[in-house]
C-alpha cells in the first residue's frame, strides 16, 4: 500500500511539474492538457459535493431494513423497476454512480441490483435522454433504451450468479 | 445542474430541521468518503486531460466518418470507451456528425460505449469493486452497446 501512495505522489508531481514548465516555456501541447485538466476538474467539482452530501444523508437517514426489504435478496421485478426509476432522477453519470453503487451495497442491497443501478445510472437519465433526443431524434433514443435497459438488467443478473458462486464481496470502508 | 443543487439543498434543510445531530453526522460522513477518493479522482484527472489532448472533437469526427460502416462501428465504440465526454458535449457533437452522413449505428456506438464503458474511470471504479469486478463489466457493457448498435443499424434500415 505505501509503495502505491508513493507511485501516485511520484506521478502526480511529474504531471504537475510538466504542466508548470509547459506554461513558464509556452509549449501548447502542455497547455492544452493543463486546460483539459482544469476544465474537467470544475466539472467536477460541480457535481461531486451534490453526490457526496447526498450519501452522506442516505448513509444516516436510510435504514438497512427498508433496503433488504425493497433491493436485497427478497425483491422481485419490483426491485428491478425501483432502482432504474432512482437512477434515471440521479445526474451525473457513471462517476457519481460508483460511490452511490457502493452505499447501496453495504445498506444490503443485492448486487444484480446494484450492477443494474450502474448501467441504467449511465444510459437513462432523464434529463439526459430528453436531450438525446432533441439530437438524435426520439426514435434513435427509443431504439436505445429499449434494447440497452433489458440487457444491462440480465446481464446483471447473470453477473450476481456468477459473484455468487465464488463468494464475491466489496471492499471495506471506501 | 442547478435543479441537482436545489433537491440536495432542499434535502439537507429537511434533515436538519428534523435532525440537527444526524445531519451533521451526514455532513462529517460526506467529507470522510469524498476525502478518500479524491486521490484517485486526480489520477483519472489526469488520465482525462491526456486522452482528451490526444483525440480532440475534430480527430473524432474523422475517424467516426472516413471508412466503412462496420469498421466505422469498431472504431466509434473504441473512442467512446477510452474517452470520457459530458453528455452535453457529446450530443450536440452527434447531431452535427449525424448532418454530415455518419450512419445512425456508428453514433449510437459512439455514445452508449461513452456513456457506459470507463476506461478513464477504471481506477475509481476498481477502488470501489475490485479489478475482477470492474474488468466483466466493461466488457459487458462495451458488448452490450455493440448490440445496440447493430439493432439501431437493423431498425434505421443501414444494415439490410
Amino acid at each position: 500500500m505505501k509503495k502505491n501512495i508513493k507511485m501516485r505522489i511520484a506521478y502526480i508531481s511529474i504531471y504537475f511539474l510538466f504542466l508548470a514548465v509547459s506554461f513558464v516555456l509556452g509549449y501548447n501541447p502542455g497547455k492544452e492538457i493543463g486546460y483539459n485538466f482544469v476544465s474537467f476538474l470544475l466539472y467536477m467539482l460541480k457535481i461531486l459535493p451534490c453526490a457526496f452530501i447526498l450519501i452522506g444523508l442516505f448513509e444516516v437517514w436510510v435504514k438497512r431494513e427498508l433496503i433488504e426489504k425493497h433491493l436485497g435478496e427478497e425483491s422481485g421485478i419490483k426491485g428491478y423497476i425501483w432502482i432504474t426509476l432512482f437512477a434515471g432522477t440521479i445526474a451525473g453519470g457513471l462517476l457519481v454512480a460508483f460511490p452511490i453503487a457502493y452505499s447501496l451495497y453495504n445498506k444490503g442491497a443485492k448486487l444484480s441490483i446494484v450492477f443494474t443501478y450502474i448501467g441504467a445510472a449511465a444510459i437513462c437519465r432523464i434529463p439526459m435522454t430528453l436531450y438525446e433526443a432533441s439530437f438524435m431524434g426520439v426514435k434513435f433514443t427509443m431504439i436505445r433504451l429499449l434494447f440497452s435497459l433489458p440487457l444491462v438488467i440480465i446481464t446483471s443478473i447473470l453477473l450476481e450468479k456468477y459473484l455468487g458462486k465464488r463468494n464475491y464481496k466489496m471492499a471495506e470502508g471506501k | 445542474m442547478y435543479y441537482t443543487y436545489t433537491i440536495t439543498g432542499l434535502i439537507l434543510l429537511i434533515s436538519f430541521i428534523i435532525n440537527k445531530q444526524k445531519t451533521i453526522k451526514a455532513i462529517k460522513i460526506s467529507f470522510i468518503k469524498f476525502k478518500k477518493i479524491f486521490p484517485t479522482f486526480i489520477t483519472m484527472l489526469i488520465l482525462v486531460s491526456i486522452i482528451l489532448f490526444l483525440f480532440p472533437d475534430e480527430v473524432i469526427s474523422n475517424y467516426l466518418g472516413n471508412s466503412s460502416k462496420f469498421i466505422s462501428v469498431l472504431l466509434a465504440s473504441f473512442i467512446g470507451s477510452i474517452t470520457l465526454m459530458p453528455g452535453f458535449v457529446a450530443f450536440p457533437l452527434s447531431g452535427i456528425l449525424l448532418t454530415k452522413g455518419v450512419p445512425y449505428m456508428v453514433l449510437s456506438a459512439f455514445t452508449t460505449t461513452l456513456m457506459m464503458v470507463g476506461i478513464i474511470t477504471y481506477p475509481i471504479e476498481k477502488e470501489y469493486f475490485g479489478t475482477k469486478v470492474t474488468i466483466i463489466r466493461n466488457i459487458i457493457s462495451f458488448l452490450i452497446a455493440l448490440t445496440v448498435a447493430i439493432m439501431t443499424g437493423i431498425f434505421f434500415g443501414e444494415i439490410f
